[in-house]
């Protein structure tokens, strides 16, 4: 069946199957970004927006997303870049392949709640895993951004 | 060196950090094209079984299917899969699909197919009769059991490790200085413990994957996230029964590693398929045959026998480990030997003698492989839990027990192939450890108001620099247009940031900035010959390489310059932006000499050198863990572990700390939440992330990471290694604040809540 | 591997009544997990557009529609205060954000999983269902019953001011929960419901001048636990005991703090 989603601001047209995850068809149309760590809706590495709420691409049929908008990391350079030059600058990306993912879901905290406490962070991003970091770089970039922009260094 | 350092020792980002953070294409999928065939492999449903008959007309028919490989359409040399140097002390047992399948997710047929759906149906259609055997499940068991794991002729062993295929036997050994029975019986303290750990998966966030395809000169040419694309050309080679001509390896960035790509674990199957097809084609580990097909941490048993004076001097360390390779022998007859000779010899400072011995046995359980520690992660846990149980039994601070006995800078460790500890600062990071942690404050059992338990444990731990005498770690350096530099290496950054730190070191030497240094690698074609990113060797001694490949490039580089100067090269003085006569009456830009090497030009702007190193210089590390025990739950909670390491002069601090951060996580998961059970029937409950648990950013705790340096004169600008050494302090610095905190010593990972709530519960009577 | 013939979004209730009724056909709730089911859907029902995503109230009651996620009831503030934050408790250690924005209440309930936190939860609340053909019955005789080929379309909640208390022991922060335990107490009555034992909720009333350790020994000693790879029974019990003291604990003080 044919779907349109409004992908990255830019509306698509896919023929999916019924049983396509919505995972497979945003690689299918070029977003790289979106990985897959596990099957089992356990790592957060294939975070998406879907209406703007992060939700798990490998874990949503391809048809429940016609008609809505979809975002991943590609539409969201800009507003990614505000804030992951502060992970580089801790070198919490290590392998890398969880950073989308976890990118993704800091916008989604980020937009709802602008000033996270270091533990409002772990909490809300405690879906996304990531085996080189150990997480407190990323915890670090994060709070170091927020500093930046507190004190107006941005 | 006093000179002062520009770019070592400086926290410059990851080179390709913006580009990983910012989700651009970069790993195997997404630089392959996905019009390729899709492989797959049938995995066999028993622990040990033979093949009867297998029938794939059916499953040939469904359409889409290229192509269905059976045990007898495959190459009958054995090979190994363990990326090691040839010729591997891992025996050759492997066939890429073989009669005979030794446990629950062994390869029994390879499926191509255009589509996902194709192969998928094709997979469900293969019709297999086994013969199913009696399996070898427990590792005790397992030597000179009448079942046995790999019965064939055709098994082999290239290297004197002690193997014998008729005993269930990978390798086998002893070793020993000094007359340990004797110095025992002399001891006031002598006692033995046993310890287990299981085979604990790297777990890394991206599956095993490999794209293969025909290139233009009819070559095999092989994509892989893999940290050896040198050992993967000879493997495939190997396998295949092809000239190692006929292949070329390159590894894309790679989703972490950790020692599990450090064998051939996906590679082989799309290689064959496209060398009997023709075809491009890719194949793409699920996570499910990631933990179930893997390449995990050796399972151990190690028991320790110790003997000490009342005074607390450590006299004699006798260790006998017992390793269960899997159905394979991948890395078993090497990762063993770390269980002892990366734990006895941090008593050399008092030990008079030790013995170390060790089994290891095939079993009908996934195979192991490589992980971050390689065996000294599970050595350690259980010689400093001993010494933890030794300070306890003599009353004594386990921070003092262990400065009184550790090993100093300059001694012999005669439990290390006698080489030298040439630069250790081991004693200042257990001092700066305790003051940093807070040890005098943390050590006492504390209760807290609502009834939780707090308590602390401290462990310390070694690893080596590469492997002496054997790895052998290159680089090329080119002066190009502009007068910046290509750096080509055949190390495999896997995530650890090894192109940044060696660019690093380019930089320092040719006196310029990092960003002047583009880093290429690895391409088993163009990089220079590298064993690959293992054994913790990357820094220490391909860092080497650069250094030499530098000093060589200057003297090229001065060679031009004298040309176009007129004068001799001995009177010019390079540094970094031009050479200049001694006297300053003359100069030419680097630019300028750059420019004159692509015109009319015979001397090459690029220098190529290897480096291997005699000795394997240890990193040396102290940790110590408090934590909150809820005593009725059982929870524990890590609040606080803090670190000091030694890894010689620390080359980035920002990932020198990320990897310490990342490796003492790890080993958390290990101690407390990662666990590995075989059902009956051989097979693995912990098949996903659902049932395996690693470690979320909510069981992390307050990491705290400082460095506390000493120099190695033999690494580059006096660095050691930091990738494998900060798995090895949780497990015993957790066991031991556990022991403060319950009285129980747990001698088995992991600890998970129900052991810790019930041990105490029968001890409050029986609640 | 999960294959699915057909999607259908029906536009009413009662189409997509008589689609659940044919055989292998599947009401779509979030869809965790998808990748985990090996088995053939002829036709997966997607309710979406029968608007079944609300929380409203009346006088009586809460009404939280089937297709509401678990990471609206988590975030909701009215529902949260009511319920002295039962929602955001225990719903918090759920995976993961991205996974409670697709896990529906309905898709939750209607599952009755043994492990389930949002049914321990809404079990101590006295919840409601409502079935479309069925109609309104209780949560807890819903739990009884066998497998079910009406459509759950509504949870409902007493609007009955609550204190409670809820307690999961999980062996990682976000892992399925070893046990879970809820208590509610209104009206001098308080319910426990222990859950993930692993089998599901089941409900124990006391009254509230019971003491703390004699409703922890009587639930410990009635309810049926049983081991899996997470857990064995003898721990189960031994939580249950903890647990329940706790959560009474909680809302006693809570009560007297008022």
């Amino acid at each position: 069946m044919e779907i349109t989603i409004l992908l990255n601001g830019k509306k698509r047209t896919a023929e999916v199957r019924a049983d396509t995850v919505l995972f497979d068809l945003l690689r299918d149309l070029g977003c790289a970004s979106v990985k897959c760590g596990c099957e089992t809706s356990a790592c957060g590495l294939c975070t998406v927006l879907l209406d703007d709420k992060p939700v798990l691409s490998c874990s949503v049929l391809a048809v429940r997303a016609d008609g809505r908008k979809v975002d991943t990391l590609e539409g969201l350079q800009d507003e990614a870049s505000a804030f992951v030059g502060f992970i580089a600058d801790q070198g919490a990306e290590q392998c890398g392949f969880c950073n989308p993912g976890f990118v993704m879901n800091t916008i989604a905290l980020l937009r709802e709640n602008p000033d996270p406490t270091d533990d409002e962070i772990r909490q809300y991003l405690a879906g996304n895993l990531c085996r080189c970091s150990g997480y407190e770089g990323q915890t670090r970039g994060i709070r170091a951004f927020l500093n930046a922009k507190k004190e107006g260094r941005l | 060196m006093n000179r002062e350092l520009k770019s070592v020792g400086k926290g410059v980002r990851k080179k390709d950090a913006m580009q990983l953070l910012l989700g651009k294409p970069a790993y195997v999928q997404d630089v392959t094209p996905a019009d390729c065939l899709v492989v797959r492999v049938l995995r066999s449903p028993h622990a040990h079984a033979v093949i009867e008959s297998i029938s794939c007309d059916i499953a040939r028919k469904v359409p889409g299917v290229t192509a269905i490989y059976t045990w007898e359409d495959v190459p009958q040399k054995r090979f190994t899969m363990a990326g090691q140097t040839y010729p591997e002390p891992s025996p050759y047992d492997r066939l890429i699909l073989d009669r005979r399948v030794r446990f629950a997710g062994d390869a029994v047929a390879i499926v191509a197919a255009e589509t996902e759906e194709a192969a998928e149906k094709a997979l469900r259609l293969i019709k297999v009769t086994y013969d199913v055997q009696p399996a070898v499940l427990d590792f005790h068991n397992a030597l000179d059991n009448p079942v046995l794991v790999h019965p064939e002729d055709s098994w082999k062993a290239l290297c004197d490790v002690g193997a014998d295929n008729r005993r269930n036997l990978c390798a086998q050994g002893t070793e020993s200085d000094g007359d340990v029975d004797a110095v025992m019986a002399d001891c006031d303290i002598c006692f033995t413990r046993t310890f287990h750990t299981r085979a604990v998966h790297q777990a890394m966030m991206e599956t095993f994957r490999t794209y293969t395809e025909i290139d233009h000169y009819g070559r095999l040419h092989v994509v892989s996230s893999t940290q050896i694309v040198f050992h993967a050309r000879r493997i495939l080679a190997h396998a295949l029964d092809i000239p190692k001509s006929k292949i070329h390896v390159e590894k894309p960035r790679i989703g972490g590693g950790f020692g599990a790509k450090q064998t051939l674990v996906a590679e082989i199957y799309p290689a064959f398929v496209t060398w009997k097809t023709g075809r491009a084609a890719r194949m793409i580990y699920s996570r499910k045959e990631c933990q179930t097909a893997g390449s995990p941490r050796h399972e151990m048993e190690v028991t320790v026998k110790i003997g000490a004076d009342k005074s607390g001097k450590i006299r004699a360390l006798d260790v006998h480990t017992l390793s269960n390779t899997g159905a394979y022998g991948e890395h078993g007859p090497t990762t063993v030997g770390l269980s002892g000779h990366k734990s006895i010899p941090l008593y050399t400072g008092s030990l008079e003698a030790f013995r170390f011995g060790y089994d290891v046995v095939y079993t009908n359980v996934q195979s192991a492989g490589a992980y971050r520690g390689y065996g000294a992660t599970q050595g350690i846990y259980a010689v400093e839990s001993v010494v933890n149980e030794l300070a306890g039994m003599l009353d004594m601070d386990p921070v003092q027990i262990r400065l009184q006995n550790m090993v100093r800078e300059g001694q012999i460790m005669p439990a290390y192939y006698n080489e030298p500890a040439s630069a250790c600062a081991l004693d200042r990071c257990m001092l700066r450890c305790a003051e940093a942690f807070g040890w005098a404050e943390k050590y006492p059992v504390r209760r807290t108001p609502d009834g939780k338990i707090r308590s602390a444990g401290v462990a310390m731990a070694m690893q080596g620099s590469g492997i002496s005498g054997v790895d052998v770690g290159s680089a090329a350096v080119k002066l190009n247009d502009d007068g910046f530099y290509v750096l080509r290496i055949g190390a495999a950054d896997m995530g650890t940031g090894c192109d940044t730190i060696l660019a690093q070191m380019t930089a320092e030497c040719m006196d310029c900035s990092v960003d002047d240094v583009i880093v290429f690698g690895a391409d088993s074609d163009a990089s220079p010959y590298d064993s690959g990113s293992y054994a913790s060797s990357t820094t220490y001694v391909t860092g080497r390489a650069v250094e030499k490949a530098c000093l060589e490039l200057k003297e090229k580089i001065c060679t031009v310059a004298a040309e176009m100067l007129d004068c001799p090269a001995a009177e010019l003085v390079f540094d970094g932006r031009e050479v200049r006569r001694a006297d300053n009456t003359a100069s030419v830009s680097l630019e300028d000499i750059a420019t004159k090497s692509m015109c009319g030009n015979t001397v090459a702007l690029e220098a190529v050198s290897s480096h291997s190193s005699p000795t394997s210089p240890p990193p040396f590390m102290v940790g110590m863990a408090e934590i909150e025990l809820d005593p009725e739950t059982g929870t524990v909670e890590v609040l606080d572990y803090t670190a000091v390491v030694d890894c010689g002069t620390v080359v980035n601090p920002n990932l020198a700390k990320i990897q310490t951060e990342g490796g003492l996580v790890q080993g958390i998961g290990m101690t407390l939440t990662e666990n590995i059970q075989y059902h009956e029937n051989g097979h693995m409950t912990e098949n996903s992330f659902l049932q395996y648990k690693i470690p979320t950013r909510l069981e992390t705790g307050r990491l705290h990471v400082e460095f506390m340096p000493s120099y190695e004169e033999s690494g580059p600008f006096g660095a050691k290694s930091i990738g494998e050494i900060v798995i090895n302090t949780p497990a015993p610095a957790i066991v031991h604040a556990l022991y403060r905190a319950t009285g129980n010593w747990y001698r088995e990972l992991p600890i998970l809540p129900e052991r810790l709530a019930l041990d105490l519960a029968e001890k409050d009577g029986g609640r | 591997m999960l294959t699915i013939d057909k999607y259908l979004r029906p536009s009413t209730l009662e189409e997509a009544y008589e689609a659940a009724q044919k055989k292998n056909s599947v009401v779509l709730g979030g869809m965790l997990w998808l990748r985990l089911a090996n088995k053939r859907v002829s036709t997966a029902i997607d309710l979406s557009a029968l608007g079944l995503e609300y929380v409203t109230e009346d006088e009586d009651f809460w009404h939280i529609g089937a297709y509401t996620t678990l990471r609206t009831l988590e975030t909701h503030e009215a529902l949260n205060n009511m319920t002295g934050n039962l929602f955001r408790d225990a719903l918090k250690a759920i995976v993961g954000v991205q996974f409670r924005n697709l896990a529906t209440a309905g898709g939750s309930v209607f599952g009755r999983f043994g492990f389930s936190d949002v049914v321990t939860a809404l079990l101590a609340l006295d919840a409601s269902v409502v079935l479309y053909k069925t109609g309104a019955l209780s949560l807890e005789d819903f739990c009884r019953m066998g497998k079910v080929n009406d459509i759950l379309t509504e949870i409902r909640i007493p609007k009955t001011p609550v204190h409670t208390a809820y307690f999961a022991q999980r062996n990682t922060a976000t892992d399925f929960p070893v046990l879970n335990v809820c208590a509610a107490e209104k009206k001098e009555t308080i319910t426990i419901v222990v859950g993930a034992r692993p089998l599901g909720g089941t409900v124990y009333r006391f009254s509230a001048a019971e003491t703390a350790e004699n409703m922890a020994e009587r639930i410990a000693g009635d309810a049926v636990f049983t081991g899996n790879t997470r857990a064995s029974a003898e721990y189960r019990r031994h939580l249950c005991r903890v647990l329940v003291k706790r959560a009474v604990d909680e809302i006693m003080a809570e009560r007297e703090g008022i």
